[in-house]
């Protein structure tokens, strides 16, 4: 297996994780739709990172720009919370329809918080009505917004190291790859790193 | 009673654990001791929920400076009823306090000011907009405009609102204590969600989290703090941008009815200290008064 498809492995593990997470959100509250959206640290756009229910097929990627209906009140004052009858509201239901082809009558949303700071948020949109009440919702939302924060956690970590990881010219070219190490390597100099040799010499071992 | 509720172990902070609301209306609050100071009503308080027809001989919050720190707030809004002043924390290092249009682009603070102005109809509200654009505030920028309100001389400041940066810790506790020290009173949302966050936690402050009964003036003492106060916070209706309006649930929403109700207890007893308005919001909670032939009081 190459490195590229290990990283795009666990690229999908990584996407798996969230997406599991809006579809336990989505069954648990029997409801139209559940996303997660991450905050861009920069502009503090929403984008949709999971979506499971109404809009899986093209939601993923897109932007919302910041402030935006209830996903924004959350992300902005760092708290969950839930709006009924937002359907009744035309120009609500307007905005809602132009950016996602939806209208919901109902939204639940809580923010995903790591570390210390609110980088995304959990959407449930169109619960059914429960026999566990508003507040024990707001409450599982909430779990679930915790679980969410470790998918996002683990994304971001990847993108960060994939950022990091210079493009290796040569790819996969074992060849190449030797050349450089020992183009780099002054000769006659002093004693390599006895850890680098050892890894060398496994590394000679698993290229047999 | 062997142990009561505040020596109570506390509950670690852990993803997973629910949060701190109570389904009041499912399941009783606890029982716990009430120390009775015995001539505090809820008639004394604010003139009581019974009084005539459109709330006469009730108070109304007149004469009492509310500050609400938050998104802005649409002074246009039917449910707001106008503003006293509207400012906002200015971009850039020194983060100045500056007057600002009356406008919310998030929605929050009308949603806020709106809950007060139901409560509370003839108080003077003023908006600090700290929460900008639907980014996570700046704690930084909570900090300058609390610390202007503070400054300002408001009797009450309104923070649906918290912060999880611990470095903004010690100042907002410094401030916290100052704001009490100058009959400022603080009063914070309960953050429903298994994070650290302040400054709600602060025993200087009055913390409200939900409960998830339909009467406005309903709101509980909850001994096993640190959420202090219980007051409605489900499906509560709030302004929406454009003079609209929609039900919303969360603490959010909780902190501005007890905000109200403080607001309508100092317009009666403008005198009163904050430990005092404390005490006297503890006498008149629905589960401590003994009108309702004292279920819940323990001699």
């Amino acid at each position: 297996m190459s490195v590229h498809e290990r990283r795009s492995d666990s690229e999908i593990t990584e996407r798996r994780l969230l997406q599991s997470t809006v579809e336990v959100a989505r069954h648990v509250f029997s409801s139209a739709a559940a996303s997660v959206f991450l905050v861009d640290q920069d502009t503090g756009d929403l984008i949709f990172e999971a979506v499971s229910g109404e809009g899986e097929q093209h939601l993923v990627g897109t932007r919302f720009a910041a402030g935006t209906g209830i996903a924004g009140w959350v992300a902005a004052s760092g708290q969950p919370m839930i709006a009924d009858e937002v359907a009744a509201v035309p120009q609500f239901a307007q905005d809602a329809a132009e950016s996602t082809g939806y209208v919901p009558r109902s939204i639940m949303a809580a923010p995903v918080i790591r570390e210390e700071s609110c980088i995304g948020v959990l959407e449930v949109l169109d619960r059914s009505a429960t026999w566990r009440g508003d507040l024990a919702d707001v409450d599982l939302l909430a779990m679930l917004a915790a679980q969410a924060a470790y998918g996002l956690e683990l994304l971001l970590r990847l993108r960060q190291t994939e950022e990091a990881l210079p493009a290796a010219p040569g790819g996969d070219d074992v060849h190449v790859l030797l050349q450089r190490i020992s183009d780099r390597v002054p000769r006659g100099g002093g004693a390599a790193d006895p850890t680098a040799l050892k890894l060398l010499a496994v590394a000679e071992e698993l290229l047999h | 009673m062997t142990q009561p509720p505040w020596r109570r172990e506390r509950r670690e902070h852990f993803p997973g654990v629910p949060a701190w609301s109570l389904a009041t209306s499912r399941l009783a609050p606890e029982e716990f001791g009430v120390s009775r100071l015995e001539d505090v009503t809820r008639e004394w308080a604010w003139g009581g929920d019974g009084a005539g027809e459109g709330g006469a001989g009730r108070a109304d919050g007149a004469g009492v400076r509310v500050c609400v720190l938050d998104t802005g707030v649409d002074a246009a809004h039917p449910r707001v009823g106008g503003l006293e002043r509207s400012l906002v924390v200015a971009d850039g290092d020194d983060l100045t306090v500056v007057d600002c249009d009356p406008v919310d682009p998030v929605g929050h603070g009308t949603a806020c000011a709106g809950v007060i102005r139901s409560i509370a109809p003839a108080v003077s509200l003023t908006s600090v907009r700290v929460l900008t654009d639907g980014r996570s505030g700046s704690g930084a920028a909570l900090l300058a405009g609390l610390r202007w309100a503070v400054e300002e001389g408001f009797d009450l400041v309104n923070l649906s609102l918290s912060t999880t940066r611990s470095q903004y810790l010690p100042a907002l506790h410094e401030l916290a204590d100052q704001a009490y020290f100058r009959r400022c009173l603080l009063v914070a949302s309960a953050h429903n969600m298994p994070v650290v966050s302040f400054p709600w936690t602060f025993s200087s402050v009055i913390s409200v989290a939900s409960h998830d009964e339909p009467d406005p003036m309903t709101y509980y003492y909850n001994p096993a703090p640190p959420a202090e106060f219980l007051a409605r916070g489900v499906r509560v209706p709030v302004a929406w941008r454009r003079g609209r309006e929609i039900r919303s649930t969360g603490n959010s929403f909780a902190a501005p009815h007890i905000t109200g109700i403080c607001a309508l207890i100092l317009s009666r007893h403008p005198w009163m200290t904050p430990f005092q308005l404390k005490s006297v919001l503890y006498l008149a909670a629905s589960n401590v008064v003994t009108s309702k032939g004292g279920a819940h009081v323990r001699a």
